[in-house]
């Protein structure tokens, strides 16, 4: 175990140190702070000067060591937009993009999870296959458009005339295929509590849950359906295994059968995948903040982007990069603990 | 030569292939419909009423339209028009053409890079193998679409946006082949490493051939059903990439627009009610991405004879 702890924990060190140095030739080759410093009027020789000062005319190595060092005391250099420090600005805007995550979790476990048992125990019923045909479908549509599908459906809202209105059937039928809207599609609303540090939470208020209802659906979207064919493929194969036919040979019942015995050991491997997904879901929080101006880091960074400010890109691809590499070092570790066939595998790489 | 055609049309009708794609209709919609959309694309500057690259074209009066069936709709705008007055069917035929072509070319060079990765790392081994697969893991585990937009980012700090904007669809198709080659390098390693143990290969290494040799001519030819299966699937996964890059802002831009530009585009005007400007080039999207999923999917039952029996 411990070489294996040893291994994943080299192995993350050595990817974070590959990060870093792409996030540092980045800054190195795109950013001139001298420009962000001085105005035009200022003299080449005054700032070859001033280059020297700062360190920048030194070697690529000894600057991406001291880039590094910084990096190590939490200091990613200044926003040239915000002109405050990066990593604050990051912390900032932080839980917003945490508390857009959890909810999405929230909405995928809390659906995944029986349609899945739903779908392996009875892979012939008609609901089951209608599940699974949506589910193919809802691959096939990128997160912007699910976004902006619910904005018109729930937020703007449809007022349907396509059927003659002097009629009953009519009418009733454009009642039913008309939606209310006013759902909020922008922003978190302004009701958020306070609860430590920069952390501003809008889960105490029903303002601050509907703000977070729209942006979060869309968000679990994009998982929900791999998730669903995940939890019933594991599922389809635990129920064939020996000790499940034993359970139904000593006539236990078929909810104990399913819930306790059977999803126990589907959600094993449903969790590990899970725990990478959820890193995975960090690029599409950008697309959803974006629809939604969810004023989290996914929206923060592509606004960077527009503005060229080099130090908050390079911050966010650290701290972004960090994030990723500690949940894939931990559902490693998580996994090497509960399944130990892993090990052997992990000794011979 | 007439009867060696003649004859390999007769194997291809006889076929495992044709049969089953024959009775699959599932496959038979998704086929049509995706020559459909091709054909439609490719003969866009035939079958579009105007040129949307043509601003004398436009006029800005014709801005905001509705499709036809809606009230003060026009009819020479079948589908209403966006906030330039520019045709939506032109726009979208015009934009479906370019969204192909950056997920034809995004998925040629990926091949490209996944075959050449791939065939080394199986064939080779040891520390080749170590190192590629490494570095496959790392970028896969950021997912594709989190690399893209490093990438897009960045290269779109290099060049500036007016620059950027000229060479976008080279830069896309560029942005996404490099992003997403581990999955067909590692599909292919997989097959790779079944292949070199079978004894043709060690017949070929007794003759005498050498490496490359092996590895391009005879191996290769073995390992190109899965390489296909996931080819198609990845010029799904490509156009939704193109179009998320697009819909950021660091993908095509509104002068050239590719289908996810169009929704970009369109979403600005949404709260004013112009829903069609948005969601018109979404379902286009949508029914495009979604008939060549169903097709790669019928791809895998076919070719794989593992999934095929059991």
């Amino acid at each position: 175990m411990l070489a294996f702890l040893v291994q994943r924990i080299s192995q993350a060190l050595l990817v974070m140190f590959v990060i870093s140095v792409i996030a540092f030739s980045i800054q190195d080759n795109l950013g001139d702070p001298l420009q962000e410093m001085v105005g035009m009027s200022v003299s080449e020789e005054e700032r070859e000067k001033l280059r020297d000062e700062l360190g920048l005319n030194d070697p690529f190595v000894v600057q991406y060591l001291r880039f590094a060092g910084n990096a190590l005391q939490g200091d990613l250099g200044n926003s040239y937009f915000y002109g405050k420090p990066t990593v604050d600005v990051i912390l900032e805007n932080l839980p917003a993009t945490l508390e857009l995550v959890i909810g999405a979790t929230l909405i995928i476990v809390l659906f995944s999870v029986p349609i899945g048992v739903y779908a392996a125990i009875r892979p012939q019923a008609w609901l089951s296959k209608f599940f699974m045909g949506v589910s193919t479908v809802g691959i096939s549509i990128p997160v912007f458009l699910t976004a902006i599908v619910l904005i018109q459906l729930f937020s703007i809202g449809v007022t349907v005339t396509l059927f003659p209105e002097d009629t009953g059937w009519g009418s009733w039928l454009n009642g039913a295929l008309s939606t209310n809207g006013g759902l909020p599609s922008y922003g978190r609303g302004d009701e958020l509590t306070h609860l430590f540090g920069t952390w501003e939470s809008g889960f105490f208020s029903q303002d601050g849950l509907l703000h977070l209802l729209l942006p979060a659906i869309s968000l679990a979207s994009i998982m929900l359906p791999l998730f669903i064919r995940l939890i019933r493929a594991e599922m389809m194969e635990v129920l064939q295994s020996d000790y499940i036919r034993y359970a139904r040979a000593k006539g236990l019942a078929a909810p104990r059968i399913n819930f306790l015995h059977a999803l126990k050991n589907t959600m094993l491997p449903v969790i590990t995948v899970g725990g990478v997904q959820i890193g995975i879901m960090v690029a599409y929080t950008i697309l959803t903040e974006t629809v939604f101006q969810w004023p989290g880091v996914g929206l923060m960074f592509l606004e960077a982007i527009t503005r060229s400010d080099i130090p908050l890109i390079v911050a966010y691809l650290m701290v972004v990069g960090l994030i990723f590499v500690i949940t894939n070092t931990l559902v490693d570790l998580i996994y090497g603990l509960v399944n130990p066939t892993v090990k052997l595998t992990g000794k011979k790489a | 030569m007439t009867t060696a055609t003649l004859s390999r049309w007769d194997r291809f009708r006889d076929s495992f292939f044709w049969y089953s794609f024959k009775r699959d209709k599932v496959a038979i919609a998704s086929f049509l419909v995706l020559m459909l959309m091709v054909f439609a694309a490719v003969f866009a500057p035939l079958l579009a009423p105007t040129d949307p690259y043509d601003l004398t074209q436009i006029d800005i009066m014709n801005s905001e339209l509705p499709p036809v069936g809606l009230s003060g709709s026009d009819a020479a705008f079948p589908l209403g028009t966006d906030a330039q007055g520019r045709d939506l069917l032109s726009t979208i035929l015009y934009g479906t053409r370019v969204s192909l072509m950056i997920g034809f070319g995004a998925v040629v060079l990926q091949a490209a890079l996944g075959i050449l990765f791939g065939l080394l790392a199986g064939y080779l081994g040891g520390r080749v193998d170590a190192i590629l697969m490494r570095i496959a893991d790392v970028q896969l585990s950021f997912s594709t679409l989190m690399v893209a937009i490093i990438v897009g980012a960045v290269v779109k700090a290099t060049f500036g946006s007016l620059m950027f904007g000229e060479i976008a669809i080279y830069m896309l198709i560029f942005i996404i082949g490099v992003s997403e080659w581990p999955q067909i390098a590692r599909t292919v390693r997989a097959s790779v490493l079944a292949e070199k143990k079978k004894e043709y290969v060690d017949a070929a290494k007794v003759m005498g051939f050498g490496t490359p040799r092996i590895m391009f001519r005879h191996i290769l030819p073995n390992t190109l059903s899965p390489i296909f299966v996931i080819a198609t699937v990845q010029i799904a996964n490509a156009i939704i990439s193109e179009a998320a890059l697009s819909f950021l802002g660091l993908g095509m831009p509104e002068t050239q627009p590719s289908l996810g530009s169009l929704i970009k585009s369109g979403f600005d005007y949404i709260q004013s009610g112009s829903w069609w400007i948005t969601l018109i080039p979404g379902l286009v999207l949508v029914v495009l991405v979604l008939v060549i999923n169903l097709l790669g999917d019928w791809l895998r039952d076919v070719m794989n004879p593992r999934l095929y029996k059991g």
